[in-house]
């Protein structure tokens, strides 16, 4: 048995084969938790409270259950888990292929070849930026940057930045170079808006506590929506502050439709946000709607609570010249993909996604873990990967079982 | 259980969605209008045929709009202006959309009235002002609803028809657009 990667979801794959006393290995390119030590910038931090950040047997014990752990704290929590569990990680050795033969896989590694009956992919979605075609059309004076190569304002070039997408990712990244004191314009499309704190308690608490984070992929309207979703509008600060849209027009960031195309050196934006924030306003509306209907049937104390619309500029600029020097960088926060070049099993989709049926993939033997609503809507969150693994896990041992 | 019915086939929609979601080739349409100038400003455009699915297509019948300028612009207004065509064009998918929409979440429409109001400085048609564009600077749709639904879900309606509507697309977002001289 082979688990490629070994972060959270590969070392919560490898915690239940053992429990299971499956022979197997856990082969890491890098380190332990390699993308946490290597691919974030440097004021990240998780979007959920540290009392979520939990994984198989090691719950959250610290001095600040409500406060965000940054990308070292997570690569210690990772590390921590990786020797509580005894994991058999193999660091330092990248996986370069991996096919089908008669009876299991063959693994080509940079440090030999393995063969195995079952895989676990669990190398990550967001391997690589997923940076649109218009990038190819941005004059060669404005420099671009993706969220794997950025690291703080002060490493960009002084002047105007044009951030384009509003997810986690997005606003985060708008706020801190606003907050440089460079001009930052944001490119916002279809986005997911949420409060930082509702009746007095974490967004993300109410996500658990009413079960919306436990509904299963199979109980989802349309997965494929839900799988492609872009992460809420949420950072985690000490003030457990908010922040929308709302809050970065009123830091001065400047909002402009998404990003359509480029057309004589000047982009162009649609004319579609007010229908944005329409969509964005009325989804938050019917997520707080249904944690007050939870809250009421369990008795919680409390009123609901409900946010200003976000507001429409009087005007928003449809284009602007990237010759004219205003921007001098564009930050591509347009989300990620996962990276299955070396995956020699016709196991893509057309989008480079991969075909699963809650983890297991079309090629019997072949499982993931650690993607979007893989089983449930907290999948690819830290603390969601216990269900998602043990149940991936004991879909394994089956198929390990009947196959013996 | 009630049976909505807005008139929309929504499982042949859905049903075109499956189908087309694995024959991307078939999903290529190309529509078609041709136009002719009669006199002034005035000229008529037909529309008829299309192609779909991987094959000509018709209409059940040949359409005719009449286009030309008002009295105002010293025309004879043997029909409407060519930017009335968008508002007609966006009032008109954006109305479909709403049926379509309630049909599928099951929500029975009694009206779907809307007016479309589109702003234009017609300094830049004239070349007054180089700085003032051709098109419109904004244009505002009104929708007045009557259905079985809380303002919130109409609200809902509405939106989501913007978000699946091509009209819609088509004026917030730039086209590559090519006229050349056959």
């Amino acid at each position: 048995m082979v688990v490629i990667g070994a972060g959270h979801a590969g070392l919560a794959a490898s915690h239940f084969l053992t429990e299971r006393s499956i022979d197997h290995v856990v082969l890491e390119r890098g380190e332990v938790a390699n993308s946490w030590r290597r691919e974030r910038w440097e004021s990240l931090r998780l979007l959920t409270p540290n009392w979520q950040s939990r994984l198989p047997g090691l719950p959250y014990a610290g001095a600040d259950p409500d406060g965000y752990m940054t990308a070292g704290e997570v690569v210690e929590l990772v590390d921590r888990f990786a020797a509580v569990s005894r994991a058999p990680v193999r660091t330092g050795t990248n996986v370069t292929s991996v096919s089908g033969v008669d009876g299991g896989y063959h693994v080509t590694t940079s440090r030999g070849e393995i063969r195995c009956r079952a895989v676990v992919i669990a190398s990550g979605a967001c391997n690589q930026p997923a940076v649109p075609r218009i990038s190819e059309a941005v004059p060669a004076s404005v420099e671009q940057v993706t969220p794997l190569e950025y690291q703080s304002p002060a490493k960009l070039a002084d002047g105007g930045v044009l951030v384009v997408g509003a997810s986690a990712t997005g606003v985060q990244l708008a706020s801190e170079i606003r907050a440089s004191g460079r001009p930052v314009t944001l490119s916002v499309g279809e986005h997911v808006r949420l409060p930082r704190t509702y009746r007095g308690r974490d967004i993300l608490w109410w996500m658990d506590a009413s079960g919306v984070w436990d509904q299963r992929y199979d109980e989802v309207d349309d997965l494929t929506r839900a799988r492609r979703l872009p992460s809420p509008q949420l950072v985690g600060t000490p003030e457990r502050g908010t922040l929308d849209l709302n809050a970065l027009a009123a830091a001065g960031v400047e909002l402009v439709g998404r990003w359509a195309a480029v057309r004589d050196g000047r982009a162009l934006f649609s004319g579609g946000l007010r229908n944005v924030f329409s969509l964005a306003d009325l989804k938050m509306e019917r997520l707080l709607a249904t944690f007050d209907e939870w809250a009421r049937a369990h008795g919680h104390d409390g009123s609901p609570e409900r946010f200003a619309p976000t507001r429409v500029p009087a005007s928003t600029r449809l284009q602007l010249d990237l010759g004219s020097g205003e921007i001098r960088t564009v930050v591509w926060a347009t989300g990620f993909r996962p990276d299955y070049r070396w995956l020699d099993v016709p196991v893509v989709d057309p989008k480079g996604q991969l075909r699963h049926d809650g983890g297991a993939v079309e090629s019997p033997g072949l499982y993931a873990l650690g993607l979007p609503v893989l089983r449930r809507r907290k999948s690819t969150f830290i603390h969601g990967i216990e269900d998602d693994a043990r149940d991936v896990i004991a879909h394994l041992a089956g198929y390990l079982a009947v196959r013996r | 259980m009630t049976t909505v019915d807005n008139g929309v086939n929504v499982q042949a929609l859905l049903d075109a969605r499956k189908v087309l979601a694995g024959a991307p080739e078939a999903a290529q349409f190309t529509w078609r209008a041709s136009s002719k100038w009669q006199n002034g400003v005035h000229s008529t455009t037909t529309v008829e045929k299309f192609f779909g699915l991987g094959q000509e297509q018709a209409h059940k019948s040949e359409a005719v709009f009449d286009a030309d300028h008002p009295e105002v612009f010293a025309a004879e207004d043997n029909g409407i202006t060519p930017i009335e065509y968008l508002l007609v064009g966006l009032a008109a998918c954006l109305t479909a959309g709403v049926a379509s929409v309630a049909q599928n979440r099951g929500i029975q429409l009694r009206s779907v009235e809307s007016t479309v109001e589109g702003q234009h400085d017609i300094r830049g048609i004239l070349g007054v002002d180089s700085d003032v564009r051709n098109g419109f600077n904004d244009i505002k749709v009104t929708f007045k609803i009557d259905a079985d639904a809380s303002p919130q879900d109409i609200e809902a309606l509405v939106a989501q028809s913007q978000k699946r509507s091509a009209v819609f697309d088509a004026l917030t977002n730039p086209t590559n657009v090519t006229v050349e001289v056959a």
